[in-house]
């Protein structure tokens, strides 16, 4: 009886997963999985920029390159550029789960000092 | 406040601007006519000179306008025939060897020279035929090229004139300029290109402005320095001057969207300046290198900001230019392969050349981002000396160029 309860439990947890196909579920899910997650598109020059910046801090960013991703790239491409307003989708940052923002987000806070302390909270810098 | 306009009042003062430009081009183009028929009447032909130095040709100032009237024209209309320049240059080598013929009364016999003169009768009549036969093929070619830049102008006055009519109806019937009602359906088409001039016309101006405001502010900034006011009053002037580099970044903005290219190149920038260029303006950790020796001395606390500042800067620019490697390697790409469309490189081009505004509003923030950080770490007093000398830093680097442009040129 135990098992065919813990079955059913583990059955109904694989249908949530995959129905989770609104994009903004997918966005916050997959930007918890790590400590640094870039949300880019392989041929945007911008993108390239700040992966570069974080790695040039000796950071290893998470990259989900939404034009690789034939399942729901899209959508999660619309979802963003809805969720920060801006006329592009990407680059978009997230750091311990938490939304940075854009390009120029991500810059003023590393000006201002802020991005180090968020990314040592994060586990994604040591030193 | 000037940023709170209607709609309607930037399209009207957009098209007035427009209008103004069209008028002064065809005005221009006007001028340029006249001279051009002035200079026919006179005529290539070297039998008379007179006309030529009157006042109505302002292509020239050397009082030998007369002999060298064909290198001019080489000047003049090299690009509608290049292929014509080489065979020119030669026939221009034979006229420059005319040497301090400035009577007005010169007739072709005198090609060979002053120094020749004395000694006419010695020459061998065959090269003076030929130096002869050579001056007539110049001077034809020469004509055949004046005709073609007068077609090329006309053409062009023409189109002004359309384009203002154009306009005027744009204008009455409240459209935006360079929206569909005009036609800015191809790349280079002479709507958009004109509000492009426009905006980048604009642009100088209001830079030429801020440079006077700019150096006003110095002014104000040495004197409360000197004297011993409050810091709420310095603390109000260097709002000002931080403000002041605000409206710069915004300027820049606009022009980006009307010409980013242009914007990138640093023309609007004196020769100095340009020379420290990075996308579109100063780099922010060049700019730290000139103030920290001014601000000292400083707090323990404030070094350690100071050089995490210069650090931060440093990584992000490195970012940007890295980000710009990219697009100037992936845009070569794209024009390099001929991928047999045309049409659709070019569009892909294109939208790669778009993401160049970007960049330089990217910069401009990072530029922003520092100046604001370094006035968070500084007090009122240090942050008053940091403007006054970054100030004084760019109105140097001015009047360098100004000195170097008027340097005396080495003898040839």
């Amino acid at each position: 009886m135990a098992w065919g309860g813990y079955c059913a439990m583990q059955a109904r947890r694989n249908v949530e997963e995959r129905s989770t196909t609104d994009p903004i579920e997918r966005v916050a899910r997959l930007a918890s999985e790590s400590a640094v997650v870039i949300f880019s598109i392989s041929t945007c020059c911008m993108c390239h920029a700040v992966k570069r910046l974080f790695c040039g801090m000796g950071v290893n960013p998470t990259v989900h390159e939404l034009d690789q991703d034939p399942r729901g790239g899209k959508d999660i491409e619309r979802a963003l550029m809805r969720l920060l307003g801006n006329s592009s989708a990407v680059p978009v940052v997230f750091i311990g789960g938490k939304l940075i923002g854009a390009m120029d987000r991500v810059m003023a806070s590393h000006i201002n000092g802020t991005l180090v302390p968020l990314l040592k909270e994060a586990g994604a810098l040591w030193l | 406040n000037n940023d709170v306009r209607s709609e309607q009042e930037v399209v009207d003062v957009g098209a007035d601007e427009i209008l103004v430009q069209v008028r002064v081009l065809i005005g221009s183009l006007n001028s340029i006519f006249k001279r051009l028929f002035d200079w026919q009447l006179s005529g290539p032909d070297y039998k008379s000179t007179k006309g030529m130095s009157s006042p109505s040709t302002q292509f020239v100032t050397s009082r030998r306008m007369g002999v060298y009237e064909p290198l001019h024209q080489i000047g003049m209309w090299e690009d509608p025939f290049k292929g014509l320049t080489s065979q020119h240059g030669i026939a221009a080598t034979t006229i420059v060897e005319v040497d301090g013929l400035d009577k007005p009364d010169y007739t072709s016999n005198e090609s060979v020279g002053p120094s020749k003169n004395d000694q006419e009768a010695s020459i061998p009549n065959e090269k003076v035929q030929r130096r002869l036969a050579q001056n007539r093929e110049a001077a034809r070619k020469s004509r055949l090229r004046k005709k073609a830049y007068v077609q090329q102008l006309e053409t062009s006055r023409l189109k002004l004139t359309q384009l203002e009519q154009e306009l005027q109806r744009a204008r009455q019937q409240g459209l935006f300029i360079g929206s569909s009602a005009l036609d800015s359906s191809h790349m280079g088409s002479s709507a958009s290109l004109n509000s492009d001039l426009a905006g980048i016309t604009a642009f100088e101006m209001k830079y030429g402005h801020w440079v006077e405001e700019q150096h006003k502010q110095n002014g104000e900034l040495r004197n409360a320095l000197q004297v011993h006011i409050t810091d709420i009053e310095l603390r109000i002037l260097v709002d000002h001057g931080l403000k002041h580099y605000h409206d710069l970044f915004n300027m820049k903005a606009d022009a980006a969207k009307a010409d980013v290219f242009y914007l990138m190149s640093g023309m609007w920038r004196t020769s100095a300046e340009r020379f420290f260029l990075w996308i579109g303006g100063f780099r922010p950790s060049e700019l730290l290198n000139v103030l920290m020796p001014q601000l000292e001395p400083l707090t323990d606390q404030q070094l350690l900001d100071v050089c995490n500042l210069r650090l931060s800067s440093q990584q992000a620019e490195d970012a940007l230019t890295q980000g710009m490697d990219k697009l100037q390697q992936s845009l070569a790409q794209s024009v390099a392969t001929d991928s047999g469309n045309y049409g659709s490189q070019m569009a892909a081009a294109m939208e790669k050349l778009e993401a160049l505004e970007g960049f330089v509003n990217q910069a401009d923030h990072l530029r922003q981002q520092t100046l604001q950080q370094m006035s968070r770490i500084l007090t009122t007093r240090q942050a008053a000396r940091g403007l006054l000398a970054l100030g004084e830093y760019f109105h140097r680097l001015r009047a360098l160029s100004s000195l170097w442009a008027a340097r005396p040129c080495e003898p040839a």
